[in-house]
C-alpha cells in the first residue's frame, strides 16, 4: 500500500526499502510490510538507534548493517514434515498421480535449510519413485541454502519430526534415513542424490525450468498482493499441463483469475492442481 | 469512526470471548481480529465461538480483507496481523513463547491510529500489554478485562500497568461497550 504524507512512518520503512534496493539491488518492496515493520524496527533498536531513517543512513553506508538486517528480514523457520497431515496428501493424493510421469520433476521453492526438500524426498523414496524424480529446491538466502547442502539438521529435533513423519504416513521410523554425528542427524545421501539445491530469488527471476510439483509454503505469506500475483503467474509458467502446487496451510491463490486456472486436489491442505 | 477491533485472550479465554461476542449483532460495522493462545492444533475455536455469536466466525487466511462483522481468529502456529484492510499470516519466531502472539497483533492494529480499538482478556501470562500501548499511543481505545473479573487476572493486570488510562470492564460489559463505541450512529443520533 503506497504511504501517504500523514503516514511517516510507512514512508519512512518506503525508503528504507527503496535504499536497499538501489544500493544492493535487493527487493523487498514487494513484501507484506505489517510484519517487515515488525523487524526493521527490531534492527533498528539492536543497532541503537531511534528511526527507521537513521538504519536507512547507516546502511547506506555501511554494508555490514545491512548483512544484519537481511539476517533479520529472513525468516528461515521451517521442519521436517511440518503440516504432517500436508504430507499425508502428498502421499496419498500427489504421488499417485506424479506415478504416471516417466520422470518426475518437483520445484520446492523457498526450501530454507532444505528439511522441506529432505521430507519430499522421503516421500518419493518410500513410492519408488526417487530414483526417477529430480527435486529442485532453491531459496534466496545462501546461508540456507548452504546449511541446506549439508544434509543434517540439529539432532534435538527429531523427536519432533519422528512424530510428523509418522503422522503423515510414514512407512517406517525416521531413524532409518540418519545418523546421530555429535548435535547432527546426518541424513542418508542417497536421499540426496538427485536433489539440487540452488539460489533463486522468486521477486525477480525467471522460471528455469517444467515441473510436475511445485511445493511453496509460508513463504508467499510474506509477500503483498501484487508479489503473490507476479509469483502464481511465475508458477503457472512453470508448471506442466495438469502438474500440481502445495501451499501453506492457510494461503490462497491470488488473483481469482489465476486461482481459475487450478481446481483443488485435496482442498483442506491446499494441494492443486493446474486444470489444463 | 472505529474500523477495527482486536483482542486478545489467553487462559480462560474461550468463556470470556464468547461472552464478548455473544452481545455484538450481525450488522456490527467493524471487522474483529483474535489472537487466543492456544496450546495444540485444534481448529474447533472457530467452530465454539461461532455457535455462540451472530456474526460469522473463522480462521484467517492470508491476505483475507476483513469484513464488517466478520470475526477472525489467528490460526495455530501462525501470528496474525493486519495491514489496511487485509489480515496477514506470519510465522516469524514466537514472541514471548507465544505464536500466535497478541503483542504482535495488536502493535500492527496501532498502524490503525485512532480508528482502532484493543481488548485484553483474561490469561497467566503478560501478552498484550506492549500492544495496547501501542494502539493507546497512537490514539487508539484500549480496553482490559477487570482483573477481578478474569479467570487469570495477570493479563489484565499486565495491561493496565503499561496503560493505565485503559478503560477497566467487567467482562460482560466489554460487549455492549463495543457495540457503543463502532457503531456511533446508534451512540449519537443524528451525527453525519
Ligand atoms: C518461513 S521459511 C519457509 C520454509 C519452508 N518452505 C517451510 O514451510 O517450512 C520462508 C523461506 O522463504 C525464503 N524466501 C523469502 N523471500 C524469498 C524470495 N523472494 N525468493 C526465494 N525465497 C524467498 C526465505 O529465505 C525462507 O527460507
Amino acid at each position: 500500500m503506497p504511504s501517504t504524507a500523514d503516514d511517516p512512518d510507512g514512508l519512512e520503512l518506503e525508503l528504507l526499502l527503496e535504499a536497499v534496493h538501489r544500493r544492493y539491488g535487493l527487493d523487498f518492496r514487494g513484501y507484506a510490510t505489517a510484519s517487515l515493520r515488525r523487524r526493521v524496527w527490531r534492527r533498528v533498536t539492536l543497532e541503537g538507534l531511534q528511526t527507521v531513517t537513521g538504519l536507512t543512513d547507516r546502511i547506506l553506508h555501511d554494508p555490514r548493517v545491512l548483512e544484519r538486517l537481511l539476517k533479520d528480514l529472513s525468516i528461515n523457520v521451517t521442519e521436517m514434515f511440518r503440516d504432517p497431515s500436508f504430507h499425508g496428501a502428498l502421499r496419498e493424493a500427489a504421488i499417485p498421480l506424479l506415478r504416471t510421469y516417466p520422470f518426475v520433476r518437483v520445484w520446492n521453492a523457498g526450501c530454507s535449510t532444505g528439511e522441506e526438500a529432505y521430507s519430499l524426498a522421503i516421500a518419493l523414496h518410500e513410492a519408488g519413485l526417487l530414483e526417477r524424480s529430480r527435486i529442485y529446491a532453491t531459496d534466496m538466502n545462501e546461508g540456507a541454502l548452504a546449511q541446506a547442502r549439508t544434509g543434517s539438521f540439529p539432532l534435538e529435533r527429531m523427536q519432533v519430526y519422528t512424530e510428523n513423519y509418522q503422522r503423515a504416513g510414514g512407512a517406517r521410523s525416521l531413524s532409518e534415513y540418519y545418523v546421530a554425528r555429535g548435535a547432527s542427524a546426518v541424513f542418508d545421501p542417497m536421499l540426496a542424490r538427485n536433489m539440487v539445491f540452488a539460489h533463486h530469488n522468486l521477486v525477480s527471476d525467471r522460471s528455469f525450468n517444467e515441473f510436475h510439483l511445485i511445493v511453496c509454503r509460508n513463504v508467499m505469506i510474506y509477500f503483498g498482493r501484487e508479489l503473490q500475483r507476479h509469483v502464481h503467474e511465475l508458477f503457472l509458467d512453470s508448471l506442466v499441463p495438469l502438474g500440481l502446487l502445495g501451499l501453506g496451510r492457510k494461503e490462497a491463490i491470488q488473483p481469482p483469475e489465476i486461482a481459475a486456472c487450478y481446481q483443488p486436489l485435496v482442498a483442506s491442505e491446499k494441494l492443486f492442481r493446474r486444470r489444463t | 469512526m472505529v474500523d477495527l477491533v482486536v483482542i486478545g485472550a489467553s487462559w480462560g479465554g474461550l468463556r470470556a470471548l464468547r461472552a464478548v461476542l455473544a452481545p455484538l449483532t450481525p450488522d456490527f460495522p467493524a471487522p474483529i481480529l483474535i489472537v487466543q493462545h492456544r496450546s495444540d492444533e485444534e481448529s474447533a475455536l472457530a467452530e465454539l465461538l461461532a455457535r455462540t455469536c451472530a456474526l460469522t466466525v473463522r480462521e484467517a487466511e492470508d491476505k483475507d480483507r476483513l469484513q464488517a462483522g466478520t470475526v477472525l481468529l489467528a490460526p495455530h502456529g501462525y501470528h496474525l496481523l493486519v495491514e489496511g484492510d487485509e489480515a496477514i499470516l506470519s510465522v516469524d519466531d514466537p514472541v514471548r513463547f507465544s505464536r500466535p502472539s497478541i503483542d504482535v497483533l495488536l502493535e500492527s492494529a496501532a498502524e490503525h491510529g485512532d480508528r482502532a480499538v484493543g481488548v485484553v482478556l483474561t490469561g497467566a501470562n503478560a501478552d498484550g500489554a506492549a500492544g495496547l500501548a501501542a494502539i493507546r499511543r497512537r490514539g487508539g481505545i484500549a480496553i482490559v478485562q477487570d482483573p477481578q473479573s478474569a479467570e487469570r487476572p495477570q493479563m489484565p493486570r499486565a495491561a493496565l500497568a503499561a496503560v493505565p488510562d485503559a478503560q477497566v470492564r467487567p467482562l460482560e460489559q466489554i460487549g455492549p461497550e463495543l457495540m457503543r463505541i463502532c457503531a456511533p450512529s446508534t451512540a449519537r443520533p443524528g451525527a453525519a
